[in-house]
């Protein structure tokens, strides 16, 4: 399964997810796999969106747990996809729907909505995102923007907590 | 024991001439009076360890314990020249052990437990097999090189027995220890639940090895190890299996307790140990059974049963827990003291304290490393030196080698001797160095702080989101199969083990309120007052927006206050603070809250506890609510009428009241600025909760008391709820000085607000509006517009003529202060231009009281006269009730 990936997959393509992904060379082979059983129509993207595969392993590397070699490494290179800032706006985007970079009221209700199921009346989730807000909210104007977001969240191990294992 | 005990007493009181034997029946009482009194002595031991706040952060309590132990084992043995108690098996496995593993279980952090479960398995299945083996063999050879004194009679099955025992890690020694060291969770989880599972692995090794040794080394067959290895899987399986029956019976059973919650505790109880009885019964692992019993139940019991339950079991089970570890530690002392049972070699023991450290070391280095490679967040160096430097022997070890059969094992002396000191070596030694250990290598410590609603949303966000990224990956992995048990869960357990109102509810919406009742309580703890806290704990209040400095505060309490705590034993991990902070939170409450006003009623009924706070609330507000009812409505009928006599009696009233010259200030401002007089009072008067108490009589209805009994009117309390609002205006330069009015502008959720907006012109009306403000208290407070002038107006009114009824201390829960308050300012009313209230009152007073006691039969305890009111009311509308809002401003 891995070989016939591997085949329609290009070599220095692998090299370059490697490089922006850090992924290893087994691991993106693995999740080409993945990605071509997910494609139904064999155009090499997934749904109306276009996701390719470069796309598709980008997403995934947010997820990649940190490694030890790359928590001291040079602050000059620019943030791995997998850094603490970029798991957290990974996170943040998945509020904010209308991409504004702010949470508002109505985006936070909507995400909540789709959490909790209907055990939960419309007037409890809506205090609960006003709560929410509020205790994030630091400049006064009703939305979390992405700051205020990693503030709220400071005391989370959030580098384990959006994290997953990758088969190797 | 006991007899020996027994014989112990009997023999000093005895030694004695002329024994007083005979009168006393020492034997019939024998028994539980010891146990009573060891209890006792335990239990004031801890209570002077801790009397040194400094020493107890050094040396932890296990090895106070232990050391208190050996003191009184020596004094016993001084005084009978044979030890009398001994740590007994059948005592430690049937009672001691349960309730520890029971409490641990229970309280254990489940999500955290199986988040750690593959790490917590590799290290209790594969670490405990391989010290076993390695100490045993090792020890054989040892034995062989002569390190080991001839004299200790053993072969290679005794070596791999001792081995076995004395291997495994020991809940009761690790819990003492790490629930002082406060290591970060993680690594508490893992040491504590590799010590709760390894019992599976050392009950079978001791077993097979115990069977072994009796059919003799020579006689075991190849396939009587397969047979061991299956009876490991039949043992911990089995245990496990049993647990988890258990748990579904006890949730099961939880669910149909609502009119039995008295015994809802117990249930838990009886089913956890019956979890680990039934368990020993069939030898499979008792631990195992308790420790899943209590993790599964824990979830759904805690939703089923009541708050007060839960707290009762809470309290009950660390409780038990805590005394049978003091018992625990204290036996171990003793039993060190009977020389007896002991055979030295210094050989052995040597040996063995090295090996189960080298082994242990080895053990977790080697397992870390290859569960590094799979684990998530990879174990660093520091955690590996704590595993290895946590593994403490305990107990367990102690009673599985006391139990040994001294005729099948020679050396069975020898090892007792060297478990002891096993034991003692790991809980003193290291468990005296293990803090400092923690504090040199700076090994993370637990973070002591409770969620926020932001990190509670934000994590089951990440949940979902991990869910869903494995999938997209197309892994299986952790995640996977959590979210696939989460949904099992709902479907199918949660339906069938929890309530139907439970079920119903919102997990979040549960974490959310549980939120707010913790701001609540902690700005009331900070010395805030009801009014703020009201703001917060209230979920319909929507637009807090406005109060920022209030959520801030709150904030830093949570980051700063009393948090989470995952030590199983302790109940909050400021023991001191915690104290001072329940017993403060139960003053503030007691004086801030709703008082109930039949509080001389108690109950009897040994099946159901008093009726529940809401619907004696509920209650409450609706006779309330007619109160004030007929109040406004008799008031404006007063107006008409001369004033002379209530001067005289209002200085009676005065003079009654301890306010001495405070009154006369309070009317002349009144006469000045009506507007201002509700405030007045109240900066002047600040809240007494004696006098609280004393407001809160009811319904005093005798014509010729009645004077007395005016300045605590139900208007008074009317007006607490309302004028705050109504004179905000007037308002700020009191707001500075009481924090309770600072919240001017959003009255609080007060029902009679509400009830008092229309004034009845007729008993059924009147009815009515009582039915209606009730149903209000369950929907959300009125916003601020709920001030209706007419209801000002109307509060004015009342204040200014008196009443034949006390407010019952407060009006309806968190806001009751308030009117608490308010009504205590209002003790005093202006002294001119009332007079004609009075005789009306007099008259109507009279026509009210017996629809009015029967209406109220509680309070009609203090109903003296019975006067004819209510058909008054009933009859004709009063002249005055259909404009008192036009016709109050003026007359004040």
């Amino acid at each position: 399964m891995g070989s016939r990936a591997s085949t329609l997959l290009r070599e220095e393509e692998i090299e370059e997810i490697k490089k922006e992904t850090g992924f290893s060379h087994s691991q993106i082979t693995r999740l080409y796999s993945r990605f071509t059983s997910l494609d139904k129509g064999e155009n090499g993207t997934l749904r109306e969106d276009q996701v390719n595969f470069r796309g598709f392993m980008r997403t995934l590397a947010h997820f990649r747990p940190i490694e030890d070699n790359e928590k001291n490494k040079n602050p000059t290179a620019s943030e791995p996809l997998n850094s603490r800032t970029n798991k957290l706006l990974f996170a943040f985007h998945l509020y904010d729907l209308d991409r504004d970079d702010k949470i508002s009221r109505d985006e936070l209700l909507q995400v909540l909505r789709m959490m909790v199921g209907v055990n939960i009346s419309d007037e409890q989730l809506g205090s609960i995102a006003d709560r929410t807000i509020q205790e994030a909210d630091t400049n006064g104007d009703n939305s979390i923007s992405f700051n205020e977001f990693i503030k709220v969240l400071e005391k989370v191990d959030v580098e384990q907590k959006m994290s997953i294992r990758f088969l190797h | 024991a006991r007899p020996l005990g027994g014989r112990l007493w009997s023999m000093l009181l005895c030694s004695r001439p002329g024994c007083v034997r005979g009168t006393w029946e020492w034997s019939y009482v024998q028994t539980p009076y010891i146990i009573a009194i060891w209890l006792l002595v335990a239990s004031v031991a801890k209570i002077l360890f801790h009397f040194s706040q400094r020493f107890i952060t050094v040396v932890p309590e296990s090895c106070m314990l232990i050391l208190l132990g050996l003191v009184l084992g020596g004094v016993v043995l001084m005084a009978s020249k044979k030890q009398l108690y001994q740590l007994e098996p059948a005592l430690f496995f049937l009672f001691l052990l349960p309730t520890i593993v029971g409490d641990a279980g229970y309280f254990m952090p489940a999500r955290l437990f199986f988040d750690n479960l593959g790490a917590i398995l590799t290290y209790a299945v594969v670490g405990t097999l391989w010290n076993a083996f390695c100490t045993g063999f090792c020890l054989y050879t040892a034995k062989l090189l002569g390190v080991i004194d001839e004299r200790v009679q053993a072969d290679l099955m005794d070596f791999l027995l001792f081995g076995a025992l004395i291997s495994a890690v020991d809940p009761v020694a690790v819990l003492a220890v790490f629930e002082e060291v406060h290591v970060n969770d993680t690594l508490f989880i893992i040491v504590f639940g590799e010590s709760l599972l390894n019992d599976a692995v050392t009950v079978v090794l001791y077993k097979v090895y115990i069977s072994f040794v009796e059919v003799g080394a020579e006689n075991v067959h190849t396939a009587d190890y397969f047979k061991g290895v299956a009876s490991f899987l039949i043992v911990s399986v089995g245990g496990t299996l049993v647990g988890l029956v258990f748990a579904i019976i006890l949730g099961f059973i939880t669910r149909f307790t609502k009119k039995v919650r008295i015994i809802e505790p117990l249930f838990v109880f009886l089913l956890v140990y019956l979890a680990y009885l039934t368990a020993e019964l069939f030898s499979l692992s008792a631990i195992l059974s308790m420790t899943f019993c209590g993790i599964g139940a824990n979830k759904y019991v805690e939703a089923n049963i009541s708050q007060k339950s839960r707290t009762t079991v809470k309290y009950t089970m660390k409780t038990l827990a805590s005394i049978a570890e003091t018992i625990i530690f204290i036996f171990l002392g003793i039993s060190a003291v009977d020389k007896s049972k002991w055979a030295w070699d210094t050989g052995l023991v040597s040996c063995t304290l090295v090996f189960i450290f080298v082994f242990r070391a080895v053990g977790v280095i080697g397992q870390t490393w290859v569960l590094n490679r799979v684990r998530l967040v990879p174990l660093e160096k520091i955690d590996q030196v704590v595993m290895s430097y946590g593994g403490l022997r305990g107990a367990v070890a102690f009673a599985l080698v006391v139990l040994l059969d001294g005729e099948r094992v020679k050396a069975k002396d020898y090892f007792v001797a060297t478990t002891i000191v096993v034991v003692f070596f790991t809980v003193m030694f290291q468990g005296l160095t293990i803090k400092p250990l923690v504090k040199w290598l700076r090994v993370p410590r637990s973070t002591s702080r409770k969620l926020t609603i932001n990190e509670e949303i934000h994590e089951r966000a990440f949940d979902h989101i991990l869910t869903a990224v494995e999938d997209i990956a197309g892994l299986q992995g952790y995640h996977h199969w959590r979210d696939k048990w989460e949904q099992f869960d709902k479907n199918y357990l949660s339906k069938l083990l929890l309530r139907k109102s439970v079920y119903r509810k919102s997990e979040l919406w549960e974490a959310y309120q549980k939120i707010n009742i913790r701001d609540a309580i902690s700005v009331i703890d900070q010395g805030g007052n009801v009014l703020t806290s009201a703001r917060l704990s209230l979920p319909s209040m929507a637009s807090r927006a406005s109060f920022p400095e209030v959520t801030n505060v709150t904030n830093y309490l949570r980051e700063n206050g009393s948090g989470v705590c995952l030590d199983l034993q302790v109940i909050d991990n400021v023991p001191g603070a915690k104290v001072e902070e329940d017993t403060e939170t139960h003053h503030v409450l007691a004086e801030n809250l709703y008082k109930p006003r039949r509080r001389y009623q108690s109950h009897y009924s040994r099946h159901f506890m008093p009726l529940g706070e809401k619907e004696r609330q509920d209650r409450e507000v609706f006779q309330r609510n007619m109160r004030s009812r007929m109040e406004n409505f008799k008031s404006t009928r007063y107006k008409h009428h001369k004033k002379e006599r209530s001067l005289k009696k209002r200085r009676g009233s005065d003079t009654k009241d301890d306010g001495s010259d405070k009154p006369r200030r309070n009317v002349s401002s009144q006469d000045k600025d009506p507007m201002l007089v509700p405030v007045e009072p109240q900066v002047e008067k600040p809240l007494d909760p004696e006098k609280e108490e004393d407001v809160g009589i009811t319904f005093v209805a005798r014509k010729a008391e009645t004077p007395k009994q005016r300045p605590k009117s139900v208007p008074a309390a009317l007006d607490g709820c309302q004028s705050p609002s109504a004179v905000s205006p007037t308002l700020s330069s009191e707001a500075s000085h009481l924090p309770w009015k600072g919240s001017v502008g959003l009255p609080p959720p007060c029902v009679s607000v509400e009830a008092t907006k229309i004034i009845p012109v007729d008993l059924q009306q009147a009815w009515n509006q009582s039915i209606s403000s009730l149903e209000s208290i369950s929907s959300p407070p009125a916003p601020a517009e709920s001030v209706h002038p007419r209801v000002n107006a109307l509060s004015r009114l009342g204040r200014s003529r008196p009443t034949s009824y006390t407010p019952p201390g407060s009006v309806v829960g968190s806001t009751s202060s308030i009117g608490a308050q308010v009504s205590q300012g209002f003790f005093h009313y202006p002294e001119k231009k009332k007079e004609e209230e009075e005789e009306e009152e007099g008259s109507t007073l009279q026509e009210m009281q017996p629809l009015m006691s029967s209406l109220w039969p509680p309070s009609s305890g203090r109903t003296r006269k019975p006067c004819v009111y209510l058909r008054s009311l009933v009859i004709p509308p009063p002249p005055g009730g259909s404009e008192p809002h036009s016709r109050g401003p003026t007359q004040l």
